[in-house]
């Protein structure tokens, strides 16, 4: 199982403004009816996206001149709520690779990383700057380096962080933790044997 | 003499497996709970990897999201959820794991039913891909929401990967004023130390208010840990958490009991441990609270008005009351007492257990629900709706005008058939308030005690219920 090193991201943005971004928000409950994760980028933020009659909100991702963008820019605390992990297959399914933000709630930034989505926190006057990059021309090419933790734009560059232990399993090729936890399936039957609540 | 340790230290180095390559734990999780939504395509992972589940007897299913709780006969209307339910039963049968269907009574919302069972116990680990796994901290145990890729891996080795957290301990001391419930002591602590307060933090919750709740009330407080960021949230085991668990299904019973009692006592926070933090709060200054905005941060006490985005300190503040107050229709300034509702629901992984229903039927009794308000309670599991039924207390909410419905999470998160329509304003006894959690994309909830709730159904409106219900007489 080689996992692919991702050491960096490179591509256009889109900013999504606004801080405690839910994961009601980045993908309702009730598209999560589902048993497989195929499909869910086309709801990637629907309600915020879409009026009850199918029509487009105005919505940074609804603008023709952000399409393609893989690299995605928010606020504080994104992704808080729900453990959903239908939230980061909607973002990655949609065909955004990196989420760079003011912070993480906890239980979506270890998901991204486990399905190798760096997520890299900034300093709001840093990813404003960014933004603004982008909105001036979109076209901006935007490298998330997530082995040197700075993002680079338009001749410009910002520091971001990408918590050690997220960055070695993505530099390294190991965001999947699979194979390393099958690997201590010896050690765990002897970690279980001494706790009593675990006898079959 | 050993150095003191707090219990999410004693729990995590006795679970703790090894270091891994990048820096985290492998760590052993002794209870695997798994419901319909998050688990097929962690299943479907499994077989793709053609992979065994490492520890079936310590992996246990019910199925709570998108039942409906008006309809207990299959097939369900709604075929996406008939085929979330058969994939559930399917994945259970080949992999030999113990699942609390609807037909054995058993069934309900995974936080409520692990607790019943006697499954949920002290000084364990406890994984579900579900946030509000933060639940079983109540009893001393260490359990935390996952995404479906870490389903799959604790599926197949009983582990995952984790950084360790750091420990805040929140003292809640003194007493709380008549009216007062969990729900606000939590309601409360996630205003004052923000939604994101607690990010990299387990919750452990003391104090003198905690040593007197029971363990449900505790739940309710645990549950939410998640609302303000913390990933994991506990109380240490006492005689109330032994007293709760003593003869359940899953507890040890005989000779084993004694011995596991010992052995949770031995998990409890010691004396003079260390915490990265300490806050303290005096539970005389909480008051019943509501939500006003957007998210669960966004609280105010009843007495109190909706905050005025002109009045706030930062650009940043300013523009998230805008926008919350924007989405929930609610004029600057103004009292959030008096404002009309259209819903109320009593039910949930929060709010959704025999003592929610018998504090409300102890006040309901002789009332009415107002006229043009829907009102439902529904009962967290199998077992609080027979328990609630045998004391009369379905009668209770039927005759007050209140839906009695099956178990399940209903509104909470509307993944069934029971949601908001339109901008329908829901008084809610659940725990999250974000745009369109109800079901619909403008639907607006305001998060209260399940007593807050029962006196907006009979006023109409948000209310005191202290006044509604002249607790402080009772």
């Amino acid at each position: 199982m080689a996992l692919a090193k991702i050491s960096s991201v490179t591509g256009r943005a889109v900013y999504v403004p606004g801080n405690d971004i839910d994961t009601d928000r980045i993908i309702p409950a009730r598209f999560m009816k589902c048993v497989t994760f195929d499909g869910l980028g086309e709801f990637l933020f629907h309600d915020v996206r879409k009026n009850d009659d199918g029509s487009d909100k105005p919505h940074p991702l609804n603008e023709p001149r952000f399409k393609g963008a893989t690299i995605l820019l928010s606020g504080a605390n994104f992704g808080c709520g729900s453990s959903r992990e239908h939230a980061p297959q909607a973002i990655q399914k949609h065909g955004f690779r990196a989420i760079v933000a003011e912070n993480f709630a906890e239980i979506f930034f270890g998901n991204c990383t486990t399905l190798g989505i760096p997520c890299a926190t900034a300093a709001r006057a840093d990813i404003a700057r960014v933004a603004a990059a982008i909105e001036a021309n979109p076209a901006t090419e935007v490298v998330l380096d997530v082995a040197a933790q700075e993002v680079r734009f338009g001749g410009q560059r910002i520091t971001v962080e990408v918590r050690a232990t997220a960055r070695d399993a993505l530099v390294n090729g190991r965001w999947d933790a699979i194979g390393e936890l099958l690997d201590g399936l010896p050690a765990v039957q002897s970690r279980a044997r001494a706790l009593p609540y675990l006898a079959a | 003499m050993t150095t003191p340790k707090s219990l999410f230290e004693k729990v995590w180095e006795a679970h703790a497996v090894r270091t891994l390559a990048n820096g985290q734990t492998q760590l052993l999780i002794g209870t695997h709970l798994i419901h319909e939504v998050t688990s097929p395509q962690a299943f479907g992972m499994l077989r793709d990897l053609g992979l065994k589940v490492a520890m079936p007897h310590r992996t246990f299913a019910t199925v709570d999201h998108i039942v409906p709780t008006d309809q207990l006969v299959e097939p369900y209307r709604d075929p996406l959820a008939q085929a979330m339910m058969d994939e559930l039963r399917r994945n259970c049968a080949e992999f030999g794991i113990t699942f609390f269907d609807r037909a054995t009574g058993k069934q309900g919302i995974v936080h409520i039913v692990g607790p019943e069972q006697g499954i949920t116990q002290p000084g364990t680990t406890i994984a579900c891909g579900d946030s509000h796994t933060s639940t079983h901290g109540a009893f001393g145990a260490v359990a935390f929401g996952i995404g479906t890729t870490q389903i799959r891996d604790v599926l197949a080795t009983q582990t995952m990967a984790l950084g360790r957290l750091k420990v805040r301990r929140i003292n809640v001391n003194g007493r709380l004023r008549p009216g007062v419930y969990a729900k606000d002591v939590i309601l409360h602590i996630i205003r004052v130390l923000g939604v994101n307060g607690g990010t990299g933090f387990a919750y452990e919750y003391g104090g003198d208010v905690f040593d007197r709740f029971s363990m449900e009330e505790r739940m309710t407080v645990c549950n939410m840990s998640i609302e303000g960021g913390a990933r994991a949230g506990y109380v240490n085991p006492d005689q109330t958490t032994f007293a709760y668990l003593k003869g359940r299904p899953y507890s040890p019973a005989g000779a084993a009991w004694d011995e596991a009692v010992i052995r949770w006592k031995s998990f409890a926070s010691d004396p003079g441990c260390h915490y990265d933090d300490v806050v303290t709060i005096d539970a005389a200054s909480i008051a019943p609270t509501v939500t006003w905005g957007i998210n669960p941060g966004q609280g105010i006490s009843i007495d109190e008005r909706v905050p005025d985005p002109a009045q706030a300190k930062a650009v940043d503040e300013r523009s998230s009351i805008e926008e919350a107050l924007a989405y929930m229709k609610l004029r600057p300034g103004t009292p959030i007492k008096g404002t009309r509702i259209d819903v109320a629901f009593l039910g949930s992984c929060t709010n959704g257990r025999l003592s929610d229903f018998q504090e409300v039927a102890r006040f309901l009794k002789g009332r009415r629900v107002a006229a043009g308000v829907k009102a439902i309670a529904v009962p967290g599991s199998q077992i609080v709706a027979l328990q609630c039924e045998k004391l009369g207390l379905d009668r209770v909410f039927a005759d007050a005008g209140f839906e009695w419905r099956a178990a399940g999470c209903s509104m909470c998160l509307a993944m069934n058939p029971d949601k908001l329509v339109g901008d329908q304003l829901c008084a809610s006894s659940s725990n999250r308030n974000f745009k369109g959690r109800q079901g619909s994309p403008t639907g607006r909830t305001i998060l209260m005690s399940p007593l807050m709730v029962a006196a907006a159904a009979v006023t109409g409106t948000v209310a005191d219920a202290r006044e509604v219900f002249a607790v402080n007489q009772n």
